[in-house]
C-alpha cells in the first residue's frame, strides 16, 4: 500500500498473520522438532517436550540405515524432474498454440483435457497394473516419469495457457514488422516475457509429483520406489515410532520444501491460472 | 490376451531396455514393519554375505503390504521374489497355484522340516504341498500387569476364567485418575484388527460366521452378546480413542504401562518383556484368553511367514534365502545378537526347547502351551463349513471381515446401536456370499 | 490474423498432448468398461465369465454406497468452505503492510509442500491421538475430556487435515489477484466514504471472483480423488462415516480384489464427477471469459 501506515497498525497486523502463519507452520515444526528427539521424549507432554529433554540425531541415522533414502531420493528426483521435462516439452507447443491461434473449441478442448483428471485412480489402477506388467513397465522409472507426466499434464497446459495469452500479441507483431525472425523473435520478445510463467509452472509440476502417492506406491518394488513408498515403511509399525515417523517424514518433505521456500517467489508469480487479468 | 497385442512393440522396445538391468543374483523380497521382520532386514547382510547375492528390501506396513502382494501375485505381475504371507493368504494362494511349492525343504536334513511345529506346518499348506515356511506364529493370551493386580487384590487365574469374571477383574484394576485403564482391545476396524480379537470373543459366547450351509450368521443372539459384551467392556474400561487402535497402538500403549489387561498375540511378549523396549518388562505376566459359553476358539492362530510367487525367476536363490531365514541357525544367531528374549516365538520345537531361551524368556513354555491347544480346524462350538480360528478361510473374508470390522467400530464409537451393526454386517455378508456363489 | 498455415501449424502443435491425453484416458476407460461387465475377482479365478449390469447392480446397491456419495460431498464441500473463506481472509491480512512479511508468507504457504501421506500420519498421531496427541494432552491438561477425532468427527477430522493442506493453494492464488487490484479505485472509494466492508463487498470481492472460481475448479479436481487422508487415518470408518466414493471403489477392487465392481465403481464415479465437471465448467467457463 502506497498510503503511510503507523506502526502500531504495522505491528498488530504482524502479530495476527504472525500467529495464524505460525499455527499453519506448527505441525511441521512439530515434525522437525520430534525428528531430532529419543522414541521415549517424543510421546511426552509437549512442555515436557520442548523444555525437558535433550537432542538426537540417531533417528535419522536408523532411518538411513534401515531403508535406503538416496536411492528412494534419487528416484523422487528422477520421476520428478524428468515428468515435469517431458511434459512441458508436449505441454509448451500446445499451450501456445492455444493462446496465440485459438480456434472455436480451444477452450473446450482445455475443459475436456481437465476432465481426464476426473477418473478416479483407483479405479483405473488394475488396467494400467495389467498394462504395465504386459510392457514390462513395472518397476521402471520411465513408465512412472510417463504416468506422472500423464496425470499432471493437464494442469501444465492449462498453466502456460493462461499465461501465455497475457502476452500480447501485438508486440509479436511490432517485432516481425521489424524484420525479426522467428528464432529472433522466441528469444528475444517471447522468452523472457514466457518465463517466469513456465518457471512457476515447473516449480508447481515437481511439487505435484514429489507428492504423488498413489501411483508412485502402486506401480513400484525396489527399484523405482520413490519417496512416498520411502514414508509407507514408517507408518504405524510395532511399538513406538513417533520420532522415526518424524525423521523419515522430515527426509522425504525436506527438499521440496526448501526448493519452494527459495523459489516461493517464482511459484507465485504465475500461479494465477487466469484469475489475474 | 488382447492387449498384449495392442501394446506388443513397446512392450518388446521396454523389455529391451529393462533386461540389460536384470541381474540373477538380486531378489526382492516384500515385508512387514513388524520387528521380527526388522531384525530379519539387519541380519540379512551375512547371507548376502555368504551367498554373494544381493536383497532389495520393500519394507511396507501390513494393509499396504498385503494389498500389494495380492495385487501383484494375482495378475502375475513379477514384482517380488519373496513375500511375507500370514496363515489365511497361503493356502488360498496355494490352491490357486500362485506359491512354489515348498516340498523339498523336507529333504534337507539340516534344515530338519520336521522341527517346525506340525500346527505351523499345515496351516501353511494346501493339498499336501507346503507353501509357506514360518518366521513366527501367535495364539493370543491375556497380558496383565502383576502390580496392579496385587494392588487390587486380584490373583492370578489357575484356570480359564470365563469372560464375565474377566470383566470383575477389569473392573477392580481400572484407574482412568492415574493413567491406567482397565483393558485396551483391539478397535482399529479391520478383519485382522479388531475382528482378530471379536472373532475369538464371539467364538467364546458361542458364534460362528456361517453356518454348515454357509448361511451368515451375524444376526444371531451370540453375536448379539459377544458384541454388547465388547462395547459395555470398552466403553466402560478401554482407552479414549479406541477405534484407532490396533495391535500396535495398544502394544505401545501397554508397554508404556497405560493398560492393566490386553487380550492380544502372544508373539508380541517377546517385545514386551524386553526390558530395553519396554517400561512394564518386569511386571508383565500372562494366563489364557477367557472362554464364556464354550472354550472352543478363544485363542485365534496366527502365522507370519515366507513365501515365493511362482512367477519369480530366481526361485533357487529364494528358496536358498528362505532356508537360510528360517533355519535353526538363524534362530540362534538372532538370541545371540538381540538377546534371546528377542527371539521370533512359535515355530522351532528345538528354539522351544534350547535352554538359552527358557532362561531368558521362561514365557516361551506358556506361550507353546497356547499355540498348542489352538485347533483350526474345529474352531466353534456349533459346526462349521471352514477352517480358521479369528478368519474364515475364503477368499470373500477380507471383503466381509473388513465391513464387520467397520459396523463394530462404528458401534463402538456409539455411531449405531449393536443391533444396526450386526444387522447392517448380516446383510452384507448375504450379499457377498450371494455375489460369490456360496449362497444359490 | 491466424492464417491457415498457421492454423495447420497450431494443430500440428496441439495433436501431441491431445493424442497422449486421449490415450491416457480411454485406454483405462476401455478396459475398465470392459471389465466391469465381467465377473472378475483376483482371488478366485474363474475364465471371467460376461455378467452384463450385475456388477452395477453390486456397486449402486452397496449398503455404503449412498453414503459415500453423501460423504464425498461434504469432504470436497468443507473443504471448499475453509479455504475458499479462510484463503480470503489469509489473503486479505497478508496485503496488509507488515514486518516480516515474506517469513509469514513462507510459513503460510509450507504445507502446501507436504506429502498428503505425511501430513496425514503427522495430524493423526501426534495431533489428533487422544492419548499422546498434542490436542488431546492439551485437553486433559486443561481438565476436559479429550476428543476423538476419528471415533466422534472422522469426516470432520479428514476435513480438517486435508483443508490445511489446500489452504495455502487458495490463499496464494487470492493473494496475487487481490494485489493486481487497482488502489487507486480502492482510495476514491474510501473518500466517498464507503466504508470498509461496502470496499470489500463491492470492489475486492467482485475483483476477486476470477481466482475463487479458478480456486473452486483445481481444488474439487484434486479434492474428489482424496484418499490417503482416508486410508491412513480411519480406512474409511468408523462404519462408514468417511467413506467417500473414491475411497468405495478402493474397497471393492483393492481390499476385496473384485474388479469387476471395482471397474462398475470408477465408471459410476467418472460419470458423477463428468456431472459435476459440467455445472463447475458452466460457471468457470462464465467467469473465465467475462
Amino acid at each position: 500500500m502506497a498510503r503511510a501506515v503507523s506502526t502500531r497498525t504495522k505491528v498488530l497486523n504482524t502479530a495476527i498473520a504472525g500467529t495464524l502463519g505460525f499455527l499453519m507452520f506448527f505441525p511441521i515444526l512439530w515434525i522437525i522438532i520430534l525428528s531430532f528427539k529419543t522414541e521415549e521424549d517424543a510421546i511426552r507432554a509437549p512442555l515436557e517436550v520442548l523444555f525437558q529433554s535433550g537432542w538426537t540425531i540417531e533417528n535419522f541415522l536408523t532411518v538411513q540405515a534401515r531403508s535406503d533414502y538416496f536411492k528412494h531420493f534419487s528416484n523422487s528426483v528422477i520421476i520428478s524432474l524428468g515428468s515435469t521435462l517431458l511434459g512441458l516439452i508436449i505441454a509448451i507447443p500446445a499451450a501456445w498454440a492455444m493462446a496465440f491461434v485459438p480456434a472455436k473449441r480451444t477452450k473446450d478442448v482445455l475443459m475436456w483435457m481437465l476432465s481426464t483428471k476426473m477418473m478416479p485412480p483407483v479405479g483405473v489402477l488394475v488396467p494400467i497394473y495389467l498394462i504395465f506388467r504386459d510392457t514390462g513397465l513395472l518397476d521402471s522409472l520411465i513408465g512412472l516419469t510417463v504416468v506422472l507426466m500423464l496425470i499432471n499434464l493437464p494442469i501444465i497446459i492449462w498453466m502456460l495457457y493462461t499465461y501465455f495469452r497475457e502476452i500480447p500479441g501485438e508486440i509479436l507483431e511490432a517485432a516481425r514488422m521489424d524484420g525479426a525472425t522467428l528464432k529472433k523473435e522466441i528469444l528475444y520478445v517471447l522468452a523472457p516475457m514466457a518465463l517466469p510463467g513456465i518457471a512457476s509452472t515447473i516449480l508447481l509440476n515437481i511439487i505435484l509429483a514429489w507428492n504423488e502417492a498413489f501411483w508412485t506406491l502402486n506401480l513400484t518394488a525396489a527399484n523405482a520406489a520413490p519417496l512416498t513408498a520411502f514414508i509407507a515403511s514408517y507408518s504405524s509399525p510395532e511399538g513406538l515410532f513417533f520420532a522415526k515417523l518424524s525423521a523419515a517424514s522430515l527426509m522425504a518433505i525436506a527438499p521440496i520444501l526448501i526448493m519452494g521456500w527459495f523459489s516461493q517467489k517464482q511459484l507465485v508469480r504465475g500461479l494465477t491460472f487466469g484469475a489475474v487479468k | 490376451m488382447k492387449m498384449k497385442n495392442f501394446l506388443l512393440t513397446a512392450g518388446t522396445m521396454a523389455m529391451m531396455v529393462g533386461a540389460g538391468f536384470a541381474s540373477a543374483e538380486e531378489i526382492t523380497v516384500a515385508t512387514v514393519n513388524n520387528n521380527d521382520m526388522i531384525v530379519m532386514q539387519e541380519l540379512a547382510p551375512k547371507w548376502e554375505e555368504a551367498t554373494g547375492n544381493k536383497i532389495n528390501w520393500v519394507v511396507l506396513e501390513e494393509n499396504v503390504l498385503r494389498q500389494r502382494t495380492t495385487q501383484d501375485i494375482s495378475t502375475n505381475g513379477g514384482s517380488f521374489d519373496i513375500m511375507f504371507i500370514g496363515a489365511y493368504e497361503t493356502p488360498i494362494w496355494g490352491k490357486n497355484g500362485w506359491l512354489a511349492p515348498l516340498d523339498d525343504f523336507a529333504n534337507d536334513a539340516n534344515y530338519d522340516l520336521e522341527d517346525i511345529f506340525p500346527l505351523v506346518r499345515s496351516s501353511l499348506s494346501a493339498d499336501n504341498h507346503l507353501y509357506a515356511v514360518p518366521l513366527y506364529s501367535e495364539t493370543s493370551f491375556t497380558y496383565y500387569r502383576t502390580d496392579l493386580f496385587e494392588k487390587a487384590g486380584v490373583a492370578k487365574p489357575t484356570s480359564q476364567i470365563t469372560y464375565d469374571e474377566f470383566r470383575d477383574i477389569v473392573a477392580k484394576v481400572h484407574d482412568p485418575e492415574n493413567g491406567i485403564y482397565g483393558t485396551c482391545q483391539r478397535g482399529k476396524a479391520g478383519w485382522g484388527e479388531n475382528m482378530a480379537f471379536v472373532g475369538t470373543l464371539a467364538n467364546a459366547f458361542g458364534a460362528r460366521w456361517f453356518d454348515e450351509q454357509w448361511q451368515p450368521q451375524l444376526n444371531s443372539p451370540e453375536w448379539n452378546a459377544a458384541i454388547t459384551y465388547y462395547v459395555d467392556l470398552m466403553t466402560k474400561y478401554g482407552p479414549p480413542g479406541a477405534t484407532a487402535n490396533g495391535h500396535n497402538e495398544n502394544r505401545a500403549l501397554f508397554k508404556d504401562g497405560k493398560c492393566a489387561t490386553w487380550i492380544d498375540a502372544t508373539s508380541a511378549a517377546n517385545d514386551v518383556k524386553n526390558p530395553a523396549n519396554s517400561k512394564v518388562a518386569d511386571i508383565t505376566d500372562f494366563f489364557q484368553a477367557p472362554k464364556q459359553a464354550t472354550d472352543k476358539g478363544t485363542g485365534w492362530f496366527w502365522s507370519w511367514a515366507l513365501a515365493i510367487p511362482a512367477s519369480s525367476q530366481k526361485q533357487d536363490v529364494a528358496k536358498d534365502f528362505l532356508k537360510w531365514a528360517t533355519s535353526k541357525e538363524y534362530f540362534q544367531m538372532v538370541g545371540e545378537t538381540k538377546g534371546w528374549v528377542a527371539v521370533p516365538s512359535g515355530t522351532r520345537a528345538s528354539i522351544h526347547e534350547d535352554p538359552r531361551l527358557l532362561e531368558a524368556a521362561p514365557f516361551a513354555a506358556t506361550i507353546k502351551d497356547a499355540i498348542f491347544s489352538v485347533d483350526p480346524s474345529n474352531p466353534t462350538r456349533d459346526p462349521v463349513p471352514y477352517t480358521g480360528v479369528q478368519f474364515v478361510a475364503i477368499p470373500e473374508f477380507q471383503g466381509i471381515g473388513n465391513f464387520v470390522g467397520q459396523q463394530v467400530a462404528a458401534a463402538l464409537a456409539g455411531d449405531v446401536t449393536v443391533e444396526e451393526a450386526l444387522a447392517a454386517s448380516q446383510d452384507f455378508a448375504t450379499r457377498e456370499m450371494t455375489k460369490a456363489g456360496y449362497i444359490k | 490474423m491466424a492464417t491457415k498455415a498457421s492454423r495447420t501449424a497450431a494443430r500440428l502443435m496441439i495433436s501431441p498432448a491431445v493424442i497422449l491425453l486421449f490415450a491416457w484416458m480411454i485406454v483405462p476407460l476401455v478396459l475398465t468398461l470392459y471389465f466391469s461387465f465381467l465377473r472378475y475377482n483376483l482371488l478366485t479365478p474363474s475364465g471371467n465369465p460376461f455378467v452384463g449390469f450385475e456388477n452395477y447392480y453390486w456397486f449402486l446397491t452397496d449398503p455404503s454406497f449412498t453414503a459415500a456419495a453423501v460423504n464425498t460431498l461434504l469432504l470436497v464441500g468443507g473443504v471448499l468452505l475453509i479455504t475458499v473463506i479462510g484463503g480470503i481472509l489469509f489473503a486479505l491480512l497478508l496485503d496488509r503492510p507488515m514486518f516480516g512479511q515474506g517469513i509469514i508468507r513462507i510459513m503460510v504457504i509450507a504445507p502446501f509442500f507436504v506429502m498428503p501421506t505425511v501430513s496425514a500420519l503427522v495430524w493423526k498421531n501426534m495431533f489428533m491421538n487422544p492419548v499422546n496427541g498434542i490436542f488431546g494432552r492439551i485437553a486433559t491438561g486443561l481438565g476436559f475430556e479429550p476428543i476423538d477425532f476419528f471415533g466422534n468427527m472422522p469426516l470432520g477430522a479428514i476435513t480438517i487435515i486435508v483443508a490445511w493442506q489446500w489452504l495455502p493453494f487458495a490463499t496464494l492464488i487470492l493473494l496475487t489477484a487481490l494485489q493486481s487490484l487497482d488502489q487507486e479505485q480502492l482510495e476514491a472509494s474510501e473518500m466517498d466514504g464507503a466504508n470498509w466492508l461496502n470496499r470489500f463487498w463491492y470492489i475486492m470481492l467482485p475483483h476477486l471472483a476470477r481466482a475463487i472460481t479458478v480456486v473452486i475448479l483445481i481444488q474439487t479436481i484434486f479434492l474428489l480423488s482424496v484418499f490417503a487422508e482416508i486410508l491412513v487415518t480411519t480406512n474409511g470408518g468408523p462404519g462408514t462415516a468417511s467413506t467417500t466414493l473414491t475411497y468405495l471403489v478402493y474397497v471393492a477392487s483393492l481390499l476385496q480384489y473384485d474388479v469387476g465392481m471395482g471397474s462398475a465403481g470408477g465408471v459410476v464415479a467418472v460419470v458423477l464427477a463428468n456431472i459435476v465437471a459440467i455445472f463447475l465448467m458452466r460457471m468457470i467457463g462464465k467467469n473465465l471469459d467475462a
